[in-house]
């Protein structure tokens, strides 16, 4: 039996299919995987994201910590609820994970980071606190759930607080909101407008309910997964680990170069890769076929080497398959990718796929 | 719990064959076989003509999550591969047993489709396979 998170006995009584996920027993679909993710890019779909982890950062000179730790710098954020997409770095440059970070106020950072890496991070995050008396505090006492979709906010806003509802439905993309223990964020993994939602975990069987009968709608993991696909959103542990850097991953946009003097941990690694060149890159791949791309395929770059598919699906919106692969830097518009002992040509884009319920690319 | 009917025969390997009155074998996937697999994007059947043996790959199912082949349950001819599937992958899912059939094939020996897994024996090899 894997960990669960509050809504567990919900998924079960829903009929989901339940799989393990990063050790935790998650829904992966509760009917039809495709529905799912249609009705998120069209309408309203909710997940249950409680087995990410939410660490409060605290202490005097937790910025200052920051500054070294994440590889995104937080001295951009200056407005209290403002989020920031980063990696935090080995000495190597290698991924340790990816990661949302919140500006609080001065002294109180709100980081949510992967479930599967939950441990590791936790451990850094110790390993580097003490030089600064900044205190780590999993927040295992909330849930959360991820409302997205074009019709998510406003259905969702109805069940909150009148007051909260009203400030969380003025934030801008990638802003935070808290009320009590409650924070609601302009953030997702979907690639459509939406909220992820923190909660005390005695509140989520309730408030899931309450957004069901709302019209918003369940959805696995499994659609979670063709969602951020289709958005080109990087999955921990497919497309980056720690034995690539960021600039091999397409992550080079959430490295903070500047100020030049800021010594983040891995980025004299990050620089002498830039300086004598980065051998790989990670794009996207179309497939013309009649086949899905599945993680770990061959891909061959006729003349100039060879690659992995990363990250692979069926894509709803494009009704054939998409997927994220790690390529040599000298890789130019096609490749080729074996599935099951044929090479089959591939179309090489930049991600995303789909934003905000439209095609992206070219097909 | 998925659904397994009393008058068709099985694989262990999940799929399920049907003695029609003129003699051929219709083939599919299981209930429990397209429940596992998630929803279907692709299905690959054989071609009419076609010879296969029993035991051999001769039709590929691909879902969101993963792809299968699919075994003949019988050595025969292949009388036809289902058409419908190519634009409607999604007939395995709705309907495994009857509009998500795979293909009918003209076994060589009927014996071979008496000696295949019954209702029973297949829902015994489910409860294995999951405990």
């Amino acid at each position: 039996m894997g960990l669960r998170t509050p809504l567990f006995d919900t998924h079960v009584a829903a009929g989901a299919r339940m799989v393990d996920f990063g050790g935790w027993d998650m829904p992966v679909n509760y009917g039809s995987q495709i529905e799912e993710h249609h009705v998120v890019r069209r309408d309203a779909g909710m997940f249950d994201v409680s087995h990410m982890c939410v660490v409060d950062l605290r202490g005097a000179r937790v910025r200052e910590y920051l500054r070294r730790l994440l590889a995104n710098d937080v001295a951009k954020l200056t407005q209290s609820g403002k989020a920031l997409y980063s990696c935090m770095l080995r000495e190597h440059g290698g991924v340790i994970d990816d990661l949302i970070v919140y500006y609080m106020d001065d002294q109180w950072y709100r980081m949510v980071v992967n479930a599967g890496t939950r441990d590791k991070d936790l451990e850094w995050l110790r390993t580097h606190a003490g030089g600064y008396e900044v205190s780590v505090e999993p927040r295992f006492d909330l849930a959360m759930i991820a409302v997205q979709g074009p019709s998510a906010r406003s259905r969702a806003a109805t069940l909150l607080e009148p007051g909260f509802a009203a400030r969380a439905l003025e934030l801008d993309n990638f802003f935070g909101a808290a009320n009590d223990h409650w924070f609601v964020a302009r953030t997702g993994y979907t690639g459509e407008d939406g909220w992820e939602i923190m909660l005390p975990a005695d509140q989520a069987t309730d408030f899931w309910a309450k957004l069901r009968d709302a019209g918003v709608h369940p959805c696995g993991l499994g659609a979670r997964d063709t969602l951020r696909l289709e958005a080109g959103m990087n999955l921990y542990g497919n497309d980056m680990d720690e034995t690539v850097s960021p600039l091999e991953s397409g992550l080079g946009w959430t490295i903070a170069w500047d100020p030049q003097d800021r010594d983040f941990i891995g980025r004299g690694a990050l620089a002498a890769q830039k300086a004598h060149g980065v051998p790989r890159k990670l794009v996207g791949l179309i497939l013309a076929d009649r086949a899905v791309l599945r993680s770990h395929q061959k891909v061959v770059v006729p003349a100039v080497g060879e690659g992995e598919v990363t990250s692979g699906t069926f894509s709803p919106t494009l009704e054939r398959s998409i997927g994220l692969a790690r390529v040599p830097s000298q890789t130019t518009d096609r490749c080729e990718v074996e599935i099951r002992g044929r090479l089959l040509p591939a179309a090489v884009v930049r991600p995303p796929f789909v934003r905000h319920g439209k095609i992206a690319v070219a097909l | 719990m998925s659904n397994v009917p009393a008058d068709l025969r099985f694989l262990k390997s999940h799929e399920w064959a049907r003695l029609e009155a003129d003699g051929t074998v219709t083939v599919g996937i299981s209930d429990h076989a397209q429940q596992a697999l998630g929803d279907l994007v692709f299905v690959e059947a054989p071609e009419a003509g076609r010879r296969v043996a029993a035991g051999e790959a001769c039709a590929v199912v691909e879902s969101v999550k993963a792809a299968s082949d699919v075994y003949s349950p019988v050595s025969g001819e292949v009388v036809a591969g289902n058409a419908d599937l190519g634009g409607q992958p999604e007939l395995i899912n709705q309907d495994p047993y009857g509009a998500g059939w795979i293909m009918r094939i003209r076994p060589d020996d009927k014996a071979q489709f008496a000696a295949l897994l019954d209702a029973k024996a297949y829902e015994a090899a489910l409860a294995a396979e999951t405990h």
